[in-house]
């Protein structure tokens, strides 16, 4: 062959030897798929941990979000404060200047709702009067939401004659999204302490697949193979590893959030809300998918360094 | 078809000695002082007992040990002076061969006689025929789908011969390339290696089998002790 025939094909050749070697080291995994399978467990395993906890405080932090921008005022009427009076006492606030809205909940609509909620329906039907007060829902206006503001407001509506307890649901809002941000610190921990983990399994396989192969590679190279040559298939090798340990972790966390979803819109009918669990967004499955396979050849990469240098051929 | 990669002017050896010693750590001496010159398209045998020096000798051209002192010349290559990274591509000008074969068990015979081209990077195609041309030559390309395990002792060495030379190198070393085998199987093996001598592969054959070697009628190297003691023609060679 020509010199410059070979440096034409040059390429395509360099492509060939590496989607050949690249499914070689897959046919090697598939061929030993119990043990692969293992490893590759252990290592969604790992993945997941982090992967589902990020994407559990990314549905807390939509819901936080909600309701901080919706930082509404709970007025609980007294007991003795009729319907009407409650009726009336809610077009007057409608007109307040620093009041957007209000919702009335009349006694008799709180009864309805509890008794198709709580699942206490015998129980209130043994009653003989309603025991659930009357409640406003008052929504400041967008100018009156901070804090402070909201605050005010609190305090003029609490001397309402008619007022029982006045409820500013925002505090523990705050409080909430605070531990948000540490747990999200606590992830970013997390992740990188199980993708040590992740390093140290991959590095520690291919270290076993490199001394199980040792004859194979004194063989290549004596017979004049480069360290690139031999390194090659170890680093698919990790590489595929990483790439199927990030698929099953992503699996593992679709399942969780599909397992989770039913109860948790459960839990958001109780409060009132229709909150759909999110599930993984397609660039939470990228970013996971590429980082996997990045750490399997990482660590494929560090075993290699350490090990292959090591054989040499007698 | 092997044949000469490069071509060398008269007066340069294909494999120069020059005060050639290797001591191994721990103090057990390989080579002590030797010189030697082989010319290409040579085919020189190497003898000796066990332990005088042969594989040390071989493993020197290869590059699998470098010498404690002296020059060695190979291919026009100081392998004194080469570096570690540029070893593998001394080696695919040298082809290997060895005792106990060195065959990949989990690879078909194909596969491992195309092993030293995939390593160089050939095309595909190219590959296919030049393994299928070598298979030929050492009449084993009915085997090329089989394990090499399924073959006999004297087939499995056919095979590595096929891959030492499948790259058409143009030195061929063979350590004991016949222990194993019964006389005629050792023949058989003898003649394939005058064939690629005859179209101007240089090979240098270690083997202590001395009613062989005398039957060659080639050039003979004694070892003995680490030392070079007698370089002569087929019948005369003493072993002391």
């Amino acid at each position: 062959m020509s010199l410059r025939k070979r440096l034409l094909n040059a390429p395509q050749i360099w492509l060939q030897r590496h989607a050949q070697v690249a499914l070689a080291s897959l046919g090697q995994l598939t061929r030993n798929h119990l043990s692969s399978l293992m490893t590759c467990s252990v290592i969604g395993i790992a993945l997941a941990l982090p992967v589902g906890l990020h994407v559990m405080l990314g549905n807390l932090q939509s819901i936080s979000g909600t309701w901080d921008s919706g930082a509404s005022i709970s007025l609980f009427l007294k007991q003795q404060i009729r319907d009407d009076q409650a009726t009336s006492l809610a077009e007057k606030l409608r007109l307040h200047q620093r009041i957007e809205d209000v919702e009335l909940i009349t006694r008799e609509k709180a009864l309805a709702e509890f008794q198709a909620l709580s699942g206490y329906a015998d129980a209130l039907e043994a009653l003989d009067s309603n025991p659930l007060p009357a409640l406003l829902i008052i929504q400041p206006k967008a100018d009156f939401t901070t804090a402070e503001t909201a605050q005010l407001l609190v305090r003029e509506l609490k001397l309402l004659p008619e007022a029982e307890i006045v409820q500013l649901d925002l505090q523990w809002v705050r409080r909430l999204q605070a531990i948000t941000v540490i747990a999200q610190r606590a992830v970013v921990v997390l992740a990188a302490l199980l993708g040590m983990a992740v390093l140290l399994i991959i590095g520690n396989t291919i270290r076993l697949e490199i001394q199980n192969r040792r004859t194979e590679i004194e063989i290549t190279k004596l017979i004049g193979a480069t360290n690139a040559f031999i390194r090659r298939p170890f680093l698919y090798t990790g590489f595929w590893y990483g790439l199927f340990g990030g698929i099953i972790a992503w699996l593992l966390v679709a399942i969780s959030i599909t397992l989770l979803s039913g109860p948790i819109a459960q839990l958001a009918n109780l409060y009132q809300s229709a909150f759909d669990l999110s599930s993984l967004g397609i660039s939470t499955v990228l970013t996971l998918l590429l980082g996997s396979a990045l750490l399997g050849l990482i660590g494929s990469w560090l075993a290699v360094g350490r090990h292959l240098n090591a054989i040499e051929p007698s | 078809m092997p044949c000469l990669k490069t071509t060398h002017k008269v007066n340069i050896p294909l494999i120069h000695f020059d005060n050639v010693s290797k001591r191994y750590p721990g103090g057990h001496t390989g080579l002590s002082n030797v010189s030697l010159r082989i010319e290409a398209e040579e085919m020189v045998f190497l003898t000796g007992h066990s332990g005088a020096g042969k594989s040390t000798l071989l493993k020197l051209i290869g590059l699998l040990e470098r010498s404690s002192a002296g020059q060695v010349h190979v291919n026009d290559r100081n392998l004194t002076r080469l570096k570690n990274r540029q070893i593998p591509y001394h080696r695919r000008d040298v082809g290997m061969i060895f005792q106990d074969h060195r065959l990949l068990h989990d690879r078909t015979v194909f596969d491992n006689v195309a092993l030293p081209l995939i390593v160089s990077g050939l095309g595909h195609k190219e590959t296919g025929r030049r393994v299928r041309a070598a298979l030929d030559k050492v009449g084993l390309l009915h085997k090329e789908k089989s394990p090499p395990i399924t073959l006999s002792g004297g087939e499995q060495q056919r095979v590595g011969i096929a891959r030492a030379v499948v790259s058409k190198p143009p030195l061929v070393l063979a350590d004991e390339p016949t222990g194993n085998l019964d006389p005629a199987l050792s023949q058989e093996i003898m003649e394939l290696f005058s064939q690629f001598n005859q179209v101007g592969v240089t090979l240098l054959i270690a083997s202590h089998d001395i009613d062989l070697i005398k039957r060659m009628q080639k050039r003979v190297l004694t070892l003995s002790k680490g030392q070079l003691t007698g370089d002569t023609i087929g019948k005369s060679i003493h072993v002391p």
